[in-house]
């Protein structure tokens, strides 16, 4: 699609706010979460879970249990499918632990129960017998010579030989050569990084209502951000076929990334099969915190050279992430996103994927790519202090536009970058006074947003009304964004459009909500699906009246004849074509399947005010603005909402979120009291500029938006506390503690 | 089992329960009040706020004993028939949640708030949902919403 089909102004519906089609039920309480499901006869399960990080399992005992009245089956590892291979082996690995606990809270077995508390009385009758093993939950501790081994022969070929069996997988990145560009340079930062594991914090706990017959036939109810990821999973670990299982995703209370994959469905499947009646299970918050995907933590090595007028000739960097006792963490993506912002002639970036006694990172909002930007733009920042620069201008002076050769390498078509750091520039925040004791920090941030597999169904009723099905699940009034641009499309009311999340046995395949990618990829389909039904209703109305097809166009909800040689008729509304389908040909839908590939990259630009109370540490963020670019708006109020839950999430990652493992290798910090998210009281107004840079990829020219806001608020926050306080912060979170060592550090040195 | 008679949104209600179980546990379980929701069992996320005699509770931290006798408000009972509350409506046009799911006690949290306070300024609003947590939105909006329904209400009253 060039930029020429994309439709960039006129829009009637587009670009405007209209009340969210499930808000109603959201503020009553009848919106129905994971955990709202009931079914005639259904049990209650609970989950065994390794109090040890590492431990070899000698034996399990249940015979207690199994005689506590009310219980109904117990599940271990022996109940799942046999002899999986690659990612599905990992999957079933973490969701019911092998021959060894690899992990604080990895399940080890599971009852059902007639109720939930019989089932937690059974969990603790159960006995499990545990050969202790050395453990380790650093990442750099977990590279070292003589790191406990967690899975041997898990690397893959990439990795260099020499390395600790530990790293299994390395990637290196880049262009030109980095030491000719480093010797160009009037300085050159060179700085160590270090980020902790956060936890997305999705305020619902995971839940699911599961049955499972004998006959291989099942249906499950869960809070999921792609429900046929769930189906093709959960059949490959209980051996089914995939089209037998029918999972319908409920409302869901939160995912950023961590419901993209299963934890307990599997689980749940698995007790029903056993007892064939429908089993309810729901994560208490501390095996949220325990047993389900937190991110990786990261230790990083960045160096940037620049030119005394602030050309960066050269940059280069380190990424060392642990993902917990699997493969997988998303070390590429922090290598490919460090750099990302930036024109540059000489850049290299390395990564390596470090197993550690940890839960199974997954995926969050940008996963890789915040802890990139703390640790590239903290030494931008440096540098631009050292040689006197303004931050803004040194970026933009460097930043990467159309034509650029993106440092991980394709070239960039249309972006955003240089606007929103203008935007930024020219907004009152970056020229506002500061009050004594604040300083002031900007970070930049980028993602690259993904399309993926998508299929739209968008079906006409007989009075001219609208139902749209999609499959990715709406976290965020996605389904209103879908029901403006078919409104846009069709030329009718928004209020006579439906758009519903479809069952996987309603719709084809669809990928899961994430990458930035619902509004994006099932916007298109939905515009698509929509074109596609706009064809037919053109065509029932040139059959009605005798003239070709190609000469009735479509405009604002009727048909019409093209031009004047087409013939005179009045236009005919979209109720009058539905009123008689049945008659005409049948029933008219539209329909969309594709795997779109023209995702926008997006970038952000942050300015933050903050001050530090050097007597306790605290730091208070006292202004923050986002400017981020989304292509274009569809719904702004929900636009403006992800740039403020991005930057609020940011703000706890830098300032207070961190998973805290004591010696013995279990995480001490598994509830939200200790594991401290923001509240209100912690937060300003979170001040928004929505740039809009058209994505020449989609028809409405929509980039994505969910992700890119998370990226910039550690960094942009770090420089700000800089400013303030004079340290520089370069482990994650700059919690209390670090900021008054921080400022011990700089009174003695 | 113990047997409890309570008043749940104005209607009598009446169950049996496990001396271990809480008020969340049966709203949610027994009297199918789903709009109550669990996000940790702790007392820390306010999802399970409801009001025991008009005071403002988690209800993860009251035994479902204890309601004997008392009078229990959810975010069920806020509406009055298909007529929103004034909250409730300025939510949504406000777009001032995302996911939805802390939106129950968040509701039932600041209308308990307004109902003290007419005329709270942001930092009240702040510090009174701090025991409230809302991951998606970065609580912006939800503070303009509450902040302008209250002057909607004082105009109207």
């Amino acid at each position: 699609m060039s930029l020429d089909d994309v439709k960039t102004s006129n829009f009637k519906f587009v670009g405007t706010s209209p009340d969210r089609p499930d808000g109603v039920d959201k503020v009553t309480g009848r919106a129905r979460f994971g955990a709202d499901a009931q079914a005639p006869g259904m049990l209650y399960a609970a989950i065994v879970r390794s109090p040890h990080a590492h431990a070899r399992i000698l034996g399990i005992d249940s015979s207690k249990a199994e005689a506590l009245k009310g219980v109904k089956a117990i599940v271990t590892r022996a109940d799942f499918a046999e002899g999986l291979e690659g990612e599905n082996w990992n999957i079933l690995e973490n969701v019911m632990a092998g021959d060894t606990a690899l992990y604080d809270g990895h399940a080890v077995a599971a009852v059902a129960a007639t109720s939930a508390l019989i089932a937690r009385d059974a969990v603790k009758l159960i006995e499990v017998d545990y050969e202790v093993l050395p453990h380790v939950t650093d990442v750099d501790e977990a590279m070292a010579p003589g790191a406990p081994i967690i899975r041997a022969g898990t690397a893959d070929a990439s990795v260099p030989e020499g390395m600790h069996p530990n790293v299994v997988r390395y990637h290196e990145s880049g262009h030109g050569d980095v030491e000719a560009g480093f010797k160009e340079a009037d300085l050159i930062v060179e700085d160590h990084f270090k980020t902790e594991a956060t936890h997305q914090g999705y305020i619902e706990p995971h839940a699911c209502l599961a049955q499972l017959g004998g006959d291989g036939k099942g249906e499950l109810w869960c809070c999921t951000q792609g429900h046929w990821n769930v189906q093709k999973i959960c059949a490959a670990l209980l051996g089914l076929e995939t089209s037998q299982l029918r999972v319908t995703a409920s409302e869901i209370g939160g995912g950023f990334g961590g419901k993209t994959t299963v934890f307990i469905e599997p689980v749940a499947l698995a007790l029903s099969r056993k007892t064939s009646r429908p089993v309810k299970l729901v994560m208490s918050r501390s095996e949220v915190f325990r047993a389900t995907g937190p991110t990786s933590s990261a230790s990083m090595d960045i160096r940037i050279g620049m030119k005394k007028d602030g050309t960066i000739t050269a940059a280069q960097g380190t990424f060392r992430l642990q993902g917990g006792a699997f493969p997988g963490a998303p070390m590429e993506f922090t290598a490919m996103c460090a750099f990302a912002c930036y024109d540059l002639k000489h850049v290299q970036q390395i990564g390596y994927d470090v197993l550690a006694n940890r839960p199974k990172q997954a995926a969050y909002r940008a996963p890789g790519s915040p802890m990139a930007a703390f640790a590239v733009e903290s030494v931008i920042d440096e540098l631009c202090n050292q040689l006197g620069l303004d931050p803004i201008d040194t970026r933009l002076k460097n930043a990467a536009c159309e034509g650029t050769k993106a440092s991980y390498g394709p070239r960039y078509p249309r972006i955003g970058l240089v606007e929103t750091l203008e935007a930024a520039k020219a907004h009152p925040h970056y020229s506002a006074p500061l009050k004594p004791g604040q300083g002031r920090g900007i970070s930049c941030g980028f993602w690259f947003n993904f399309g993926g597999e998508t299929s739209v169904t968008l079906a006409l009723s007989e009075d001219g009304t609208v139902q749209i099905a999609v499959g990715t699940p709406d976290i965020g009034g996605s389904r209103a964004s879908m029901a403006l641009m078919a409104a846009e499309e069709l030329g009718i009311p928004y209020e006579n459009i439906r758009c519903t999340i479809a069952d996987t046995a309603s719709l084809g395949y669809n990928e899961v909500s994430h990458g930035s990618r619902v509004t994006y990829a099932s916007g298109l389909a939905t515009i698509q699906a929509a074109r596609d039904a706009k064809r037919k209703l053109c065509a029932r109305a040139a059959a009605k009246w005798g003239i070709p097809e190609d000469a009735v166009k479509w405009e604002d909800g009727c048909a019409l004849p093209a031009g004047p040689n087409a013939g005179k008729f009045p236009p005919m509304p979209i109720h009058e074509i539905t009123a008689e389908m049945g008659a005409t040909g049948g029933p008219i839908s539209g329909h969309y399947e594709a795997t779109p590939e023209g995702a926008g990259v997006s970038f952000a630009t942050h300015i933050v005010d903050a001050e530090v109370d050097a007597e306790t540490g605290k730091t208070s963020v006292s202004r923050y603005t986002v400017v981020q670019d989304a292509g274009k708006a569809i719904h702004p109020a929900y636009v403006e909402g992800q740039y403020q839950g991005g930057a609020a999430q940011g703000i706890g990652w830098a300032l207070n979120e961190e998973y805290i493992y004591g010696a013995d290798g279990r995480l001490q910090n598994s509830g939200f009291l200790d594991y401290r998210i923001p509240v209100a009281s912690d937060l300003p107004m979170i001040d928004t500029v929505i740039v809009e840079v058209p994505n020449p990829g989609h028809p409405f020219g929509v980039r994505g938006v969910g992700e890119t806001s998370i990226c910039p608020p550690l960094a942009a926050i770090a420089n700000a506390v800089s400013a303030a306080a004079g340290v520089r912060l370069r482990e994650l979170p700059m919690s209390p503690p670090r900021i008054l060592a921080a400022l011990d550090a700089q009174a003695d040195g | 089992m113990i047997h409890v008679n309570t008043k749940v949104n104005g209607d009598d209600a009446e169950f049996l329960c496990d001396t271990r179980e809480t008020l969340l546990d049966v709203l949610r379980e027994r009297l199918n009040l789903t709009g109550v929701k669990e996000g940790c069992g702790t007392g820390d996320c306010g999802a399970c706020s409801v009001t025991m005699d008009g005071r403002l509770v988690c209800s993860c931290l009251v035994l479902a004993a204890e309601a004997e006798g008392k009078e229990i408000g959810t975010v069920e009972g806020i509406a009055n028939g298909e007529d929103l509350h004034p909250l409730q409506q300025k939510f949504i046009e406000y777009a001032a949640l995302q996911c939805g799911i802390c939106t129950p006690g968040i509701l039932v949290a600041t209308k308990a708030l307004l109902e003290k306070n007419p005329d709270p300024t942001e930092t009240e609003v702040r510090y009174w949902l701090a025991g409230n947590l809302c991951r998606c939105t970065g609580y912006d909006k939800i503070i303009r919403a509450v902040i302008d329904t209250a002057a909607d209400m004082r105009e109207a009253s």
